[in-house]
């Protein structure tokens, strides 16, 4: 069972305190603000209560100094709450540079993980404990939305792009995901649970899938069997842009463009190859839609990933 | 009600009994009638969408879905949405009152297009049973929302003929609005210039405008749902390029200033319930009349902060965030005027004003917890979750079915010519206070604890504050059904109200309760300002 309070969530990422402190800055004010204005209509309303039937309110005139300071005064305090609130969504959508990476594949109704070192879960996440955690998602059918309440974090999931989050957990835990963008029958069963280890015990979970392939060896693999490796070759004689070093690099497209080439990139270039041509080369690569699932296609992009120029000597750091 | 010393009688020719039989009715062009048949139409609605929520709320008593099956679940709370919202709350103001109202308040016979207004009438009406019909020939579950591409290409349930009826409703808004907006720049009688017109009438201008100018759009966002539906174009289908965020864009480009369109009105009925339950001007006229104009122009500016979780970039993210910061400004404004409006004035205990009590302090709440909505960082906590249906409900159920009702019974003497069951109304206003914050005001806690929207299931320890907010719609539930009960009794049985029961100044209140079919006997000539209290004072001394 999750941890539970009735009345405040848990709070168990390094931005979910930082997010608390401006909640309870906008408690503050709102209860002042209230408090304020329901008090002075409870004394008005008593102190100048018609007291004959025919008594009507004194005419007063227009008071410039009240207009101007109820007007310039909210206004301050709103740009403060827009820059505070904003600093920390600044914070929320940076990742820093060293992340430990897991993708997310959110389908109807239910969240699927996959690890780099290739273990696969369902409805369950585990990661360590004060690392930093960036969840690369994407989503098979309509979009869902990946929320952690103890976090402090959300996202749309949505189909065809791949949207990233971070979190740092703080405490090992077990924490829930919900799926908090109505998917359709089953959305209030699309919920899951982070666990959140020590990072022994991480350890210890992670050797339990040592059997298994990591992603990128699944996406090598995945690589030969559609037979992409007859065309895309290390040896600059292929019929396809060499993939060795692609990934993050700038790719010059025949319309003289430059994209960096992220995951978004690599996977379009798979499912509509035709959309952003590299120059140089034919547009004779066949369409892979509806042949590799999100699954797949998060292996192949792994593997692009992992793939680096031969003469730098680099290896896959993860 | 002011002290009477005897009932006044009822007058020989009025818009009620100028003509009988159902055909004077439906063929009416009277707009005053027109209205009555809005009010039978929206009443009927609020009922419908106010059964769903009961069921809602009945499933939600438990942690488990056991009441109501999930797809179930999910149609009643899309059609409590789309009922409530496009068949009540951006009708409700506007059709009946306004349409009660505008002439009146400008000394006009009726609007500039009769013919239209009952155009308009018809067309909301084939609009609503349209989706009625969706409803009871199994349903549609996407939300009021409609999100691609769940409902083009995952939702089997009807979607097409929900857009329909939505689609056909939107024609009967933008005709209302053009009608109001035509008669206002037109038909204003000898003296009534802008800055003599009662605050309602400035509000549902700007009301107007956004009927005008954002309703087109949602008319053809909901026809691009249904043509992709049918002919499975790919507007929203990422497998063949198109883009499903695309569809939130055009959706929210309406649906947010449609937040005004239900708001703006609602502020409109408070100026004047807080202007006659003071016997005074309201504080700072022009600056409210300019809010509500500020409002309609930045409402439309503000659609994003719907998507802040959606894949938006960082900095329109930041662009939204404060333009949305700078929408609570105008509100604010409305709020401190209405509150300084009641000092040294000649405050009221009735119905109307307790209602105008209500309204500021719930428009306060969700005004300001507004406010943790559009601070990004606090958004992404708590969008899509419980407190953003508690915010929206304090603006919707606490603001305009406040206003609303607010008006309806401050009006209503004008509407009937007969007083309803003070002790009763004052009850039944007590009644929905409580019964709303008990319903909502739990709804805030849950959202911050991370309880998401349209769950029909839950974990357990949610379950007492969720009970709490079902204990307060049943009370809510009572509150709404006392009204009414004595105001059709007051037809038959109520005093008559004489022409200014609440002794308050405005053109509607110097003609008879209810008015001849033409309104006035003679074209009112307006030599004063609004809200003259003393020179009403006056009035009556020479009279005497």
């Amino acid at each position: 069972m999750p941890s539970v309070n009735l009345l405040f969530p848990e709070a168990a990422s390094t931005i979910a305190g930082r997010v608390d402190t401006l909640y309870f800055f906008l408690l503050g004010l709102t209860a002042f603000f209230s408090l304020l204005i329901a008090g002075l209509i409870v004394r008005y309303a008593i102190k100048y209560r018609r007291r004959s039937p025919n008594e009507i309110g004194a005419k007063l005139p227009t008071n410039y100094t009240l207009e101007i300071a109820w007007t310039v005064i909210p206004l301050a305090i709103t740009m403060v709450i827009f820059v505070w609130g904003a600093q920390i969504f600044f914070a929320m959508s940076r990742p820093p540079d060293e992340t430990l990476n897991i993708y997310v594949v959110g389908k109807q109704w239910m969240w699927k993980f996959q690890h780099l070192d290739g273990q696969r879960e369902i409805n369950e996440l585990h990661v360590p404990v004060d690392r930093d955690v960036k969840l690369i998602a994407t989503s098979e059918d309509v979009i869902h939305d990946f929320f952690v309440p103890a976090f402090r974090v959300k996202l749309d999931v949505i189909p065809g792009r791949y949207v990233a989050i971070w979190f740092r957990p703080t405490k090992p835990g077990r924490y829930r995901i919900f799926c908090a963008e109505y998917c359709g029958t089953r959305h209030s069963g699309m919920t899951g649970d982070v666990i959140v280890m020590d990072p022994t015990d991480y350890q210890t979970w992670l050797s339990g899938g040592a059997t298994q392939q990591t992603l990128s060896e699944a996406g090598q693999q995945l690589f030969s069997d559609l037979a992409c490796n007859t065309c895309h070759r290390s040896d600059l004689k292929g019929r396809g842009p060499v993939l060795e070093g692609v990934f993050g690099s700038a790719v010059t497209l025949q319309s003289g463009e430059k994209v960096v080439a992220d995951e978004a990139y690599i996977r379009e270039s798979i499912l509509n190859p035709a959309a952003k041509i590299t120059a140089g080369y034919q547009p004779i690569m066949p369409t892979f839609q509806g042949q590799v699932s999100e699954e797949q296609l998060l292996a192949l992009v792994e593997y692009v990933k992992s793939l680096h120029p031969p003469n730098t000597g680099e290896k896959a750091a993860q | 009600m002011s002290a009477m010393p005897h009932a006044p009688a009822m007058p020989a020719h009025h818009y009620l009994n100028d003509n009988y039989g159902i055909k004077s009715w439906l063929l009416t062009r009277d707009h005053k009638r027109i209205a009555l048949l809005y009010l039978a139409g929206v009443t009927f609605f609020f009922f419908v969408g106010g059964a769903m929520a009961v069921l809602i709320r009945l499933e939600l008593a438990t942690p488990a879905g056991d009441l109501v099956s999930d797809e179930t679940y999910n149609k009643l709370f899309t059609m409590h949405g789309v009922m409530m919202v496009f068949f009540f709350l951006i009708p409700a103001i506007p059709s009946v009152l306004g349409n009660f109202l505008v002439p009146i308040m400008i000394g006009a016979k009726d609007l500039a297009f009769p013919k239209l207004n009952l155009a308009s009438w018809y067309i909301y009406m084939i609009g609503g049973l349209f989706t009625l019909y969706s409803l009871v020939a199994g349903g549609v579950d996407t939300g009021w929302t409609f999100y691609t591409p769940f409902s083009t290409v995952s939702s089997n349930t009807n979607v097409v003929s929900t857009a329909l009826g939505v689609f056909i409703t939107g024609f009967s808004s933008i005709l209302t609005g053009l009608n109001f907006i035509v008669t206002m720049h037109k038909m204003r009688a000898p003296g009534m210039t802008w800055f003599r017109m009662p605050l309602f009438l400035w509000s549902t201008y700007a009301t107007s405008l956004i009927n005008v100018l954002g309703t087109p759009v949602i008319a053809i966002t909901v026809l691009l749902v249904a043509a992709e539906r049918i002919f499975h174009f790919g507007f929203f289908d990422p497998r063949v390029g198109g883009d499903p965020v695309l569809f939130q864009h055009l959706f929210w480009f309406y649906s947010h200033p449609a937040v005004y369109i239900m708001i703006l009105p609602a502020m409109g009925v408070v100026s004047e319930l807080v202007a006659a339950g003071c016997r005074k001007a309201i504080f700072g006229y022009k600056f409210v009349a300019f809010a509500s104009l500020a409002i309609a122009v930045l409402g439309f500016l503000v659609w994003g902060h719907h998507m802040f979780v959606a894949g938006e970039s960082v900095y329109a993210a930041m662009i939204f965030s404060i333009l949305s910061f700078l929408v609570a400004i105008p509100s604010a404004v409305k709020v401190f005027n209405w509150t300084a409006t009641m000092y040294r004035g000649s405050v009221s205990w009735e119905t109307p004003m307790l209602y105008a009590y209500g309204f500021i302090g719930l428009f306060t709440i969700g005004g300001l917890t507004g406010l943790f909505l559009a601070a990004i960082a606090v958004d992404v906590h708590v969008t899509d979750t419980y407190f953003i249906i508690a915010h929206f409900h304090y603006i919707m159920v606490g603001g305009t079915i406040m206003g609303y009702l607010g008006g309806l019974h401050y009006w209503w003497p004008k509407i009937s010519g007969r007083l309803y069951n003070e002790a009763l109304a004052k009850l039944s206003a007590g009644i929905i206070f409580i019964g709303f914050n008990l319903t909502f005001f739990p709804q805030f806690i849950l959202g911050y604890l991370g309880m998401p929207r349209r769950y029909h299931a839950y974990p357990p320890d949610f379950q007492v504050l969720n009970v709490l907010s079902s204990a307060g719609a049943s009370i809510l539930g009572v509150g709404y059904l006392i009204p009414m009960i004595y105001l059709m009794w007051s037809l038959r049985y109520g005093r008559s109200a004489g022409a200014n029961p609440w002794g308050a100044v405005g053109l509607e209140w110097t003609t008879t309760s209810p008015p001849p079919t033409e309104n006035f006997d003679v074209v009112p000539q307006v030599t004063w300002e609004p809200y003259d209290y003393p020179a009403l004072k006056e009035a009556e001394h020479r009279l005497v």
